[in-house]
């Protein structure tokens, strides 16, 4: 019974974890690589790899949210701005049995939403003015349900650790093909130094392939479990179905795009492809409507 | 040398006692960790009810002057509200049916004030209508979630070898939280 869909769910799960890990060992390798090229030993790049990500990782627990939401243009609301939004936040956030988050209002004719936040006790959810317009009261409850699981799902905690781990790749990569051109070169180690270049030329695209992989099984994940919330999957595959298109927000950057319901650079909608943060919104729209099927299915028998 | 191997084995025996004691620990604090999942659900069912009862005198205060021929259906709605109050705290068994009651109530009354264009244009109706709508939700969303919660719970009752570990501790079973409602949707089923 409904195996696909389960299999489905776990799939995109278990890949997003080996993607993971996957990065963690592209960056402890591009450290060990440098390590062995320029000093003769791994650990000295493994080592100067792992105070990157540290100082990194300390500045995006601290600061990451309050970042991303400022550089977004983001006002946190209560309910005298907008009684129905925060109510729906805080249905959403019971179904998913966690704390309310903060809720913040960017106000841009483009639609879109997003979620940030270390851990469910301190996550923040956004909403652009022109999403919030647009919806019905249940596309922004199926639209705040897939943000939820985001933060449910610890993909906001997730998405951070990728990006601190894309960040010690490229700072990495720099720092070592930067200091190559202006050291004398003809040193020892001549093979492990062609192998160190190339690897610190490709590293950082490798890092960032990965992290959009983690988005796309992501966006999956929380869509499904979004439906699992609210019993409706139809009025999220509504609220896409509007979102199509016009998505695009002036506040977003490429640091940042993989946080959003749909990306807020494309303004098509796209092809899957290796180099785009969210699945295509035809196959997310797909999915969820094969879903209100199954059930409306279950129910009428 | 025999001294040596019954050492070595010795260190076996103690190390496999350690991590069938720290599995069992494990086990043990997984079951406390559902129960109060399931109690703190229970709570916030509690809360979100509580919320829907104290709506209502509100409710009916602004429709009074509006449906002044609908008196019946005023009362039964308050009549409903504090029997629902009655029966609150007193676990889901008896709060179950009291809630339907009301449910069945307010949907009534919902569908009477169609008629009153002017008790529907009414500001302060809109904002408790919303309140409402909302609440309705909020009762579902965490029905849904204690009810995923004790099935969560009671399923690992059932299983070995946490049905074994339960005998260590206080772990009853839990019941659900009925409501009887032909119009609910069914979930699809999507298992994490």
């Amino acid at each position: 019974m409904d195996l696909g869909l389960f299999q489905n769910v776990e799939q995109n799960r278990r890949r997003s974890v080996w993607l993971i890990l996957l990065s963690i060992v592209v960056t402890v390798s591009l450290g060990g690589v440098i390590g062995a090229a320029s000093t003769g030993t791994p650990w000295a790049g493994i080592g100067i790899a792992g105070v990157i990500a540290t100082v990194l990782a300390l500045f995006a627990w601290n600061q990451g949210s309050s970042f991303v939401l400022s550089s977004a243009g983001a006002k946190e609301i209560g309910k005298e701005e907008d009684a129905v939004l925060v109510n729906v936040v805080e249905e959403v956030a019971i179904a998913a049995g966690l704390p309310r988050p903060r809720i913040y209002l960017i106000d841009d004719p483009g639609m879109n939403a997003f979620a940030t936040g270390i851990s469910p006790d301190q996550a923040s959810v956004a909403v652009t003015r022109g999403l919030r317009d647009a919806l019905s009261r249940d596309e922004l409850q199926g639209v705040m349900a897939h943000e939820m699981a985001h933060v449910g799902n610890y993909d906001t905690r997730v998405m951070i650790l990728l990006s601190v781990l894309v960040g010690t790749v490229a700072i990495m990569s720099d720092m070592f093909l930067r200091g190559r051109m202006y050291r004398a070169r003809g040193k020892n180690q001549g093979a492990m130094m062609v192998v160190a270049i190339v690897f610190a030329i490709l590293a950082p695209f490798a890092s960032m392939l990965l992290q959009f992989a983690v988005s796309r099984k992501r966006e999956y994940l929380a869509d499904a479990t979004a439906a699992t919330m609210t019993r409706n999957p139809d009025a999220l595959a509504d609220a896409l179905e509007k979102l199509g298109g016009r998505g695009k927000l002036e506040g977003a950057n490429r640091g940042t795009q993989h946080l959003f319901i749909v990306n807020p650079f494309r303004t098509r909608q796209e092809l899957s492809s290796a180099f785009a943060t969210h699945p295509p919104l035809r196959e997310r729209v797909r999915r969820l409507r094969a879903l209100a099927g199954r059930y409306a299915a279950r129910s009428s028998k | 040398m025999q001294m040596l191997f019954a050492v070595s084995e010795m260190v076996w025996i103690i190390g496999l006692v350690v991590v069938i004691g720290v599995w069992f620990v494990g086990l043990y604090n997984g079951l406390v960790r559902l129960k109060n999942i399931v109690e703190e659900a229970w709570a916030q069912i509690d809360v979100q009810l509580k919320r829907r009862h104290d709506l209502i005198p509100n409710l009916v205060e602004t429709a009074k002057g509006y449906m002044k021929h609908e008196k019946e259906t005023l009362e039964a709605v308050i009549q409903a509200r504090n029997s629902a109050v009655a029966a609150a705290g007193q676990g889901p068994a008896a709060a179950g049916p009291a809630e339907n009651m009301l449910t069945g109530a307010l949907r009534q009354f919902f569908a009477l004030s169609e008629a009153y264009p002017d008790l529907k244009a009414n500001e302060n109706m809109l904002s408790l209508q919303e309140e409402l709508t909302s609440t309705e939700n909020r009762i579902a969303f965490s029905r849904q979630h204690y009810n995923d919660s004790v099935r969560r719970y009671n399923t690992k009752l059932e299983q070995i070898p946490t049905n074994i570990v339960k005998n260590f501790g206080d772990f009853p079973e839990k019941e659900f939280f009925e409501i009887e409602d032909p119009s609910e949707r069914e979930a699809p089923k999507v298992s994490f």
